[in-house]
């Protein structure tokens, strides 16, 4: 196109600026930050090196954050990944009629529309002990009642549990039109071969969904590490420090505690794990496409 | 006739799962509609009764209690984000794309970075860049970082769109006499509809739902969200679980009913969002 040579830079520039702005400085002022001690109502900075990061990492709260982290991590592949590809395969076979196959789809899907704090504040009433709807079921059926988030033994999994609710129909729902997209011919020709349902979709749907696959479990993970609004919705890291995550302990870090060094500490680290993943991930979906 | 057997039962027990599945999906739903439709005594003696009689006047008090101005806020946050991530991606990627300039290929790559970077980490210094520039606590402090977050995801989107229209379009529209942002407004930007409704439904979602910037830059209860103002309303409400529930119910709507208006859209957007989410 014949236009002057600054013209394109016109159209780029405001877009730039506001992702260099607010999004990369911030993310290098962090960076900085981590290595002073810092107060959101004083001025004043102190350099302390590494001190923060031996504070971060000897913290008592580190070991019960890379376990509630990495716990939501590994049982949302399971359920998520896992258990939402079967779902959309046996929601995308024959076995399913064609007119109800849309209406599953949505209703599975329909709780990731719902915001996280929402769902976090839904949740807190269902896992209530005196009027909950759980304990209500189960005192129906005679049982005895669980204090649900009140009991720090299971608390997280009562949060991992409710993100699986709310996010399993997801990744279903985006296994599904990875599998459309897989050639009908393809299926069919195996079929003809003789291979039963489960053969052809180990051996045909799966590895044609590879690169989607791959990538639902990448976002899953990221998510895993950036877990913030279910905790602060439900438990607030509580009882005791039993659901304590990262990105929670970054926040109280900084606006309970006002040490926001510390909370810069907790960023790198969040900062290290997601920009790997996404690098990961980058790989993965240009590797697609050639 | 064994294998046509195995595979009725299968496909019996394979639609048992399905439902089953269903009911584990909107049963809590059905409880938190349920109750929110009843008095509080009637909710603490049994929650798993129906309603005596329907009190929709829960969802109106908790409409007039506050929740119409976080709805509104809402609104308001939503809108101009979204407005200004659909125009400064689209120029971005129109920018990227229909030029050849110099310089574009690393324009780009400094944008795709940015998806990688999340928000906590940018979490404090962006707090206390708000501070400095006096816009902590004003709308503006949570739609300027909405903004810059979404951009890159977006025009990643768009780019990908844009590098699929044929070039000989512009050829015509230049021997017509367009300059390059006529040949924006009366040619990408229409072919490009699809591309910008899918945007724009992933970016309402993250928008409206968004729980972390709007915690910490948002302080004022008359500028609040809804995600914060859900949070705020049922810490006033203590005791009061219905009319909270009916809260929560009035904040969830306009998202399942925008889906279930435009779920091809909608689909049709996630696919793209995949990429990323």
């Amino acid at each position: 196109m014949k236009t002057r040579k600054y013209v394109p830079y016109l159209y780029m520039l405001p877009g730039l600026l506001m992702v260099l702005s607010f999004v990369y400085i911030p993310v290098f002022m962090n960076i900085g930050y981590s290595f002073f001690r810092l107060s959101s109502y004083s001025a004043g900075a102190a350099f302390v090196g590494l001190d923060n990061y031996r504070r971060f990492f000897t913290d008592e709260a580190f070991p019960v954050m890379l376990k509630n982290n990495g716990l939501y991590c590994i049982i949302s592949l399971i359920v998520q990944v896992g258990f939402g590809t079967i779902l959309a395969l046996i929601i995308e076979s024959t076995s399913i009629a064609k007119k109800i196959k849309g209406m599953y789809r949505n209703i599975y899907f329909m709780p990731s529309l719902i915001s996280l704090v929402a769902v976090g504040l839904m949740f807190t009433f269902i896992y209530d002990p005196n009027v909950g709807f759980l304990n209500a079921l189960l005192k129906a059926m005679h049982l005895p009642g669980k204090a649900w988030l009140g009991d720090s033994n299971i608390a997280i999994y009562c949060i991992i549990a409710m993100s699986q609710w709310q996010f399993t129909g997801y990744i279903a729902l985006l296994m599904c039109v990875a599998f459309q997209n897989v050639p009908e011919e393809y299926s069919e020709a195996a079929a003809i071969d003789g291979a039963g349902p489960v053969k052809r979709a180990v051996s045909i749907l799966i590895p044609q969904a590879k690169e989607q696959l791959l990538v639902c479990s990448i976002i899953t993970v990221i998510g895993a590490f950036k877990l913030y609004t279910e905790v602060y919705s439900t438990t607030g890291g509580g009882p005791g420090n039993s659901t304590q995550v990262l990105g929670l302990f970054l926040y109280q870090q900084a606006f309970l505690h006002d040490d926001l060094g510390m909370a810069a500490v907790t960023g790198v680290f969040i900062f290290v794990i997601t920009v790997a993943l996404s690098v990961l991930q980058l790989k993965v979906t240009n590797s697609g496409k050639d | 006739m064994k294998t046509m057997n195995g595979h009725k039962t299968s496909k019996v027990l394979l639609n048992l799962l399905c439902i089953l599945l269903c009911i584990v999906i909107l049963a809590p739903l059905v409880w938190i509609i349920l109750n929110s439709l009843k008095t509080n005594p009637e909710l603490f003696k049994n929650s798993l009764s129906l309603p005596k009689a329907w009190r929709f006047d829960n969802y109106a008090k908790a409409w007039k209690l506050g929740l119409y101005r976080y709805f509104g806020n809402s609104v308001l946050v939503s809108t101009v984000s979204l407005c200004a991530i659909l125009i400064l991606s689209s120029f971005l990627a129109y920018g990227l794309t229909r030029f050849k300039a110099k310089g574009a290929g690393i324009i780009f790559v400094i944008v795709l970075g940015g998806m990688a970077l999340s928000e906590q980490v940018a979490l404090v210094p962006l707090y206390k860049m708000l501070k400095s520039l006096g816009i902590y606590d004003t709308y503006l402090a949570v739609i300027l970082p909405y903004i810059a977050f979404r951009i890159p995801f977006t025009v990643f989107l768009m780019r990908s769109y844009f590098l699929s229209i044929p070039v000989e379009l512009e050829e015509a529209a230049i021997v017509d006499g367009y300059n390059s942002f006529q040949i924006f407004r009366k040619i990408i930007v229409p072919i490009s509809k699809p591309i910008f409704a899918s945007c724009a439904i992933v970016n309402l979602n993250f928008v409206w739902n968004e729980f972390l910037f709007a915690n910490v830059f948002l302080n004022n209860k008359a500028i609040q969200t809804i995600p914060i103002g859900l949070m705020t309303f049922k810490g006033d409400l203590r005791t009061d679980y219905t009319t909270t529930l009916a809260g929560l119910i009035i904040a969830s709507l306009p998202l399942i009913i925008l889906f279930f208006c435009m779920s091809k859209q909608f689909v049709r957007g996630l696919t793209a969002g995949a990429v990323k989410g």
